[in-house]
């Protein structure tokens, strides 16, 4: 008992302490803005490890995260196994793929009004539809290895990043294409000078989203049948054997790499498109 | 509609694409099943064929690749054979006077639209919920927000069985619940974040002008704040209930469950009956712009109602 009640005190001084940081003059300087969030994330886990020990849950329902982080240590050259099988192999390469195919497909279409008319709706709705259900179906045409892996993430990504590179591409006004016509621009001066930067800012947009849909991508189609290693390999044979602790360590590193992933495009975006409002006055 | 003869255009050609790639991807399947039963094909063995291109197979066996468009287990079926499949499982059980068996497409959308209008609801709830907490409080937003960002990079697939494990040790029963959660996981994100700009747009004059008017907090929520955020209600809900749809699905696929859209398809992969997939996959496709076309329906009509957009 005296876990939960250690952890529901954790948490009144912790909540006491951001929402004093929080109304302080200090609420705009970066090292508090870190550090609230951070120790949020903290009373969670804080609150975690005192309930599972509270109650005396069993290690096969709900592990706690000492145990977890525990079994990460212990663990990590299976995880690292799984690490390359199913990000580096499966999702980046997909990733990688499929953003090119979908960014030299945007350029293509853009050339004809027509195309672009028809495309952009049809793309939009494809967008929304469930395509994680394509995994078994491209995994019985690319085998069980990485590649079909790399295939579910290319058909994934292909159509967000199709929709936002068209749709950025359009964001120019007549006003400017009449400037960069006065300069007797040509097409491809136009497209480098003037719309490609434009577009930038959707494009990121839509790459943004890419990276969450490569990592779901990836571990899906490996639920189908992979060799035997891989993030979604170890999930799936994980919940059947009762070694949830792995599990959780599986998910610790999925969140980490999800996380990593979509900050370091993040990253990229805010050193590519600089200069629009959005970025700016971010310090 | 301007645009409505590209689209058809666009569809159209996607559909001879479509067309035209059935004869290579089912050539090798073809030529096996042509094998047995009799004929001469060249190269005479499966093992031959497979180190031979698909396209030096057509061209030498021309005509047997007809053969490939009426296969039973394709690789790849036709549009043709994938509508034949969607109508035997939904339009024919209704005429036998069975639309709810259990082979009926019609059936498992129920069960996966129910888990998705859950998760949708309660999805929304959430994020309407933490959009007004964020707004007003600035702990909640400087704490919260940040891990709310980075909730949607963890793959809830990974999370997807331990939530079926975690609610049937809790003892819950059935995948309901389970489903519900994971794609309310999907769905709050969107109308979070599109919330928390909604309830933030009106402009800092617009505020002032109902505190001269002494309003309560209270009032200028409800009569300021809540409308002015509409629009950007209905626009993040097109994108969750499309999120909710998939987050039951993919609650389905990995976890061995029975019954649902996302079941067929497993199923439809363990038997290796590939037309069961395409159609619980087209099925599930009209079920997504069935329900954004919904919403954004009832979008036009709120907008109209309240004098904000023809």
């Amino acid at each position: 008992m005296s876990w939960l009640l250690g952890a529901l005190v954790f948490w009144a001084v912790a909540w006491g302490l951001n929402a004093w940081l929080a109304q302080s003059r200090w609420h705009r300087l970066w090292p508090v803005r870190l550090f609230v969030p951070l120790l949020f994330g903290i009373t969670i886990l804080v609150l975690w490890e005192g309930v599972v020990r509270g109650f005396d849950i069993k290690q096969v329902i709900l592990p706690a995260p000492s145990l977890v982080a525990q079994t990460f240590a212990n663990s990590t050259d299976i995880l690292w196994v799984d690490f390359q099988q199913t990000v580096l192999k499966g999702a980046l390469s997909g990733f990688l793929i499929g953003t090119t195919a979908a960014f030299l497909a945007a350029i293509l279409i853009d050339r004809s009004s027509f195309l672009t008319r028809g495309l952009l709706p049809i793309g939009n709705f494809v967008a929304a539809l469930p395509i994680v259900g394509t995994a078994p179906i491209l995994v019985s045409w690319f085998g069980f290895d990485w590649h079909s892996k790399a295939a579910v993430v290319v058909v994934m990504v292909f159509f967000p990043i199709l929709v936002n590179t068209v749709q950025g591409l359009r964001e120019t006004d007549q006003m400017q294409r009449d400037l960069m016509r006065t300069y007797a621009a040509g097409y491809l001066t136009t497209l480098t000078k003037l719309r490609l930067p434009a577009a930038m800012p959707f494009i990121f947009n839509g790459l943004k989203i890419a990276t969450t849909l490569a990592l779901i991508g990836a571990i899906v189609a490996e639920y189908f049948g992979s060799p035997t290693r891989g993030m979604g390999f170890r999930i799936s044979t994980g919940v059947g054997s009762l070694s949830i602790d792995l599990v959780w360590a599986e998910i610790f590193v999925a969140a980490l790499v999800g996380s990593g992933f979509y900050g370091a495009v993040a990253l990229l975006e805010r050193s590519v498109t600089f200069w629009h409002p959005s970025q700016r006055g971010q310090t | 509609m301007r645009s409505l003869l590209p689209i058809l255009t666009v569809l159209a050609a996607l559909l001879g694409i479509w067309y035209l790639a059935v004869a290579p991807m089912n050539i090798r399947v073809a030529l096996d099943q042509v094998e047995r039963s009799g004929a001469a094909v060249e190269p005479a063995t499966s093992v031959e064929r497979r180190a031979t291109s698909v396209w030096r197979l057509m061209w030498d066996n021309s005509e047997h690749v007809a053969a490939g468009y009426a296969l039973e287990r394709p690789r790849l079926p036709t549009p043709a054979q994938v509508g034949g499949e969607l109508w035997k499982t939904t339009g024919q059980m209704v005429e036998r006077g069975r639309p709810f068996s259990k082979r009926s497409l019609l059936r498992h959308s129920w069960i996966t639209l129910q888990s998705t209008l859950w998760g949708f609801l309660l999805g929304t709830t959430l994020g309407l919920l933490g959009a007004i907490a964020i707004v007003y409080s600035r702990v909640v937003r400087m704490s919260l927000l940040p891990w709310a960002i980075i909730s949607q990079t963890i793959p809830i697939v990974a999370l997807a069985p331990m939530i079926i494990v975690l609610s049937s040790q809790v003892g819950i029963e059935g995948r309901g619940v389970p489903k519900a959660i994971i794609s309310a996981y999907l769905c709050y994100f969107p109308v979070l974040v599109g919330m928390t700009k909604g309830l933030q747009s009106p402009a800092l004059a617009q505020l002032d002008l109902l505190r001269t008017y002494s309003a309560s907090g209270l009032q200028s929520f409800f009569k300021l704040r809540l409308p002015a955020s509409v629009p950007f209600l209905f626009t993040s809900l097109k994108i969750g209930i499309a999120a909710a749809l998939v987050g039951t699905i993919v609650g389905e696929l990995p976890t061995g469950a029975v019954s649902g859209l996302g079941a067929r398809i497993l199923i439809g992969d363990q038997f290796g009956t590939p037309l069961a997939i395409w159609a619980a996959l087209a099925m599930a496709a009209m079920l997504a712009g069935l329900l954004v076309t919904l919403l954004d329906l009832l979008q036009r009509a709120t907008l109209k109602r309240m004098g904000m957009q023809a």
